[in-house]
């Protein structure tokens, strides 16, 4: 028995005979803002597909909440790579949120009344309630971003993965959308947000599993924030600059 | 003033002509419906090559002396299979898995006419098209195929859409994604299928892209891109059938040929135009003033309408 949102032991997984992750193991405790970090190739977005049941894993074990990952398929709040969505799509930004109930209804059956109401209640906890009439290709990228979080929102789920949610978009937005991360938590949720970005890691999540294939480190924010384990993480790709408070700056 | 009725009226007080209208109205709309797909996910290509791969359906029907028209239903839905079967197995490209699969059943259409010693008209009214050779029982089929295609498309409008926008996202919540992607390869094998008669072989294509790529330029929801991409097809089919009777030209030629005036029209006048091409790309830090000064089109736009 355990209490963590996520627990993933001894996962193997790849394509054909390329392994993408070797070995993985962490727990995600309920109700924090945990970050999954490592340089891009390091098997961040296969593991995501793993917990989501996605992709099949070779080896180990997911589980969500204590019940096992299958039977919590198309339960997990997600949010794909933003390269991934293709924003010349004819949709407005309340046809995508309303998309989150879709996996809930069922073949054939529309979206009721209370539906309906879920998404307008996600689009207002983004604050993106006044464009929601807006075609997705005409919003700003960090309000593209704000209407993937209402998505998953509108997926009621306790638990949120984010692939690459800070990926792209300028300093402002980037701060704007890690605030609104932090304010989900406080609403009791549980978020896990893929990122090879450190700038913004050690100051805002509370746990991070440093990954690289293989998990280089998982603990509390501070307590894995080292250069040496940086440094294993991120491998050439770091560069660390002198000064009084070291700084890491990532790929 | 009557004189104008007249003409207007003519071509369509015969009823073969009355046949083929009804006939190409039907196909304009299942095709706009099923092409909004075809237009926003790519695929063109399995849009050309459906209509190919049919041809040696058609043959193999035409040697062992069945229904022509299913022929060319079982050979254009077996293909439609096919590419999606090669294509999910990932080991080639989709272009490729579609190549492959459509040449081979053309193929096999070309080598199966070769051996007849008469090829008849019937063998080559599908690869032009006669719309005017279409029989009362010819538009029953076309009617009922098309209703089928429009209920299966209202009946799964919110797993279609939903698998179109963002597979990997409809996958994560539960849909049935590759039961959707099939179903989308079956509409446009069937869609080929009723279509051919109308139009032809060659032509099937414009049809189900050129009226949803017009419908695009001016709409921002799916539904609103399937009603405008089938009123598109509709006016063009009526405008080619009523050029074809007074010119004496081919019609399955002229429905097309209105269908591109009216995309050429739509991109000449679009109110979005150049603003939409921007679309196409995520916005980076950089276009975003330049973007907003742009944004709303109905202010921006004015000179061109």
């Amino acid at each position: 028995m355990s209490n963590a949102a996520v627990e993933v032991a001894g996962l193997w997984a790849g394509y054909n005979r390329h392994t993408a992750l070797r070995d993985v193991s962490f727990t995600i405790e309920p109700g924090c803002l945990a970050g999954l970090v490592g340089p891009n190739g390091s098997g961040k977005s296969t593991l995501m597909k793993v917990m989501l049941g996605l992709h099949q894993s070779w080896r180990g074990a997911v589980r969500i909440f204590d019940k096992d990952g299958k039977e919590y398929k198309g339960r997990i709040g997600y949010t794909p790579q933003f390269e991934l969505i293709d924003w010349a799509f004819p949709v407005t930004a309340y046809d995508v949120v309303l998309m989150g109930r879709y996996g809930k209804l069922g073949l054939v059956r529309r979206p009721t009344k209370r539906d309906h109401e879920i998404a307008m209640q996600a689009l207002e906890r983004v604050g993106m309630a006044d464009r929601r009439q807006r075609g997705i290709g005409e919003l700003s990228g960090g309000e593209q971003r704000r209407v993937l979080v209402a998505r998953a929102l509108a997926q009621e789920s306790d638990l949120l993965l984010f692939d690459e949610p800070l990926a792209g978009v300028d300093a402002t937005a980037q701060h704007d959308l890690l605030r609104l991360l932090e304010e989900l938590r406080v609403d009791g949720q549980t978020l896990f947000v893929a990122t090879h970005d450190l700038s913004c890691v050690a100051a805002n999540f509370d746990h991070v599993v440093l990954l690289n294939r293989s998990v280089v480190a998982f603990g509390r924010a501070e307590e894995v924030f080292t250069e040496e384990l940086l440094s294993k993480t991120f491998q050439r790709h770091l560069l660390v600059l002198p000064g009084e408070d070291r700084t890491f700056v990532g790929p | 003033m009557t004189e104008i009725l007249d003409f207007l009226r003519e071509p369509f007080s015969l009823e073969f002509m009355q046949r083929g209208l009804i006939a190409a109205v039907l196909v304009s709309i299942v095709a706009a419906v099923v092409g909004s797909f075809v237009v926003l996910k790519g695929m063109a290509f399995v849009g050309d090559a459906l209509p190919h791969a049919s041809f040696g359906g058609v043959a193999v029907a035409f040697v062992i002396g069945a229904n022509l028209q299913l022929g060319a239903a079982i050979g254009a839905l077996l293909s439609a299979l096919a590419i999606g079967f090669i294509a999910r197995r990932g080991l080639v490209r989709y272009d490729t898995a579609i190549g492959i699969i459509f040449l081979a059943s053309f193929a096999l259409g070309i080598l199966l006419v070769s051996r007849q010693r008469s090829y008849t008209v019937d063998l080559f009214s599908f690869v032009f098209g006669s719309v005017l050779a279409v029989t009362w029982n010819d538009v029953w089929i076309i009617l009922a195929v098309s209703l089928g295609i429009l209920l299966f498309v209202g009946l799964f409008y919110k797993e279609m859409l939903f698998t179109a926008y963002d597979p990997t996202m409809a996958a994560a919540t539960g849909i049935p994604v590759a039961a959707m992607q099939y179903g989308l390869l079956a509409l446009i094998g069937l869609t080929v299928a009723v279509a051919l008669q109308v139009l032809g072989i060659v032509l099937v294509l414009a049809m189900l892209v050129a009226p949803p790529a017009t419908a695009q330029l001016l709409t921002r929801s799916l539904p609103a891109m399937m009603a405008v991409g089938a009123v598109v097809g509709v006016l063009s089919s009526i405008a080619g059938l009523f050029i074809a009777w007074h010119a004496d030209v081919s019609a399955s030629a002229a429905i097309v040929l209105v269908a591109t005036g009216f995309f050429a029209l739509a991109l000449a006048l679009s109110p979005r135009q150049g603003i939409l091409a921007k679309l196409r790309q995520p916005i980076t830090d950089e276009d975003e003033a330049e973007f907003t000064n742009g944004r709303d089109p109905a202010e921006a736009g004015h000179t061109t309408g």
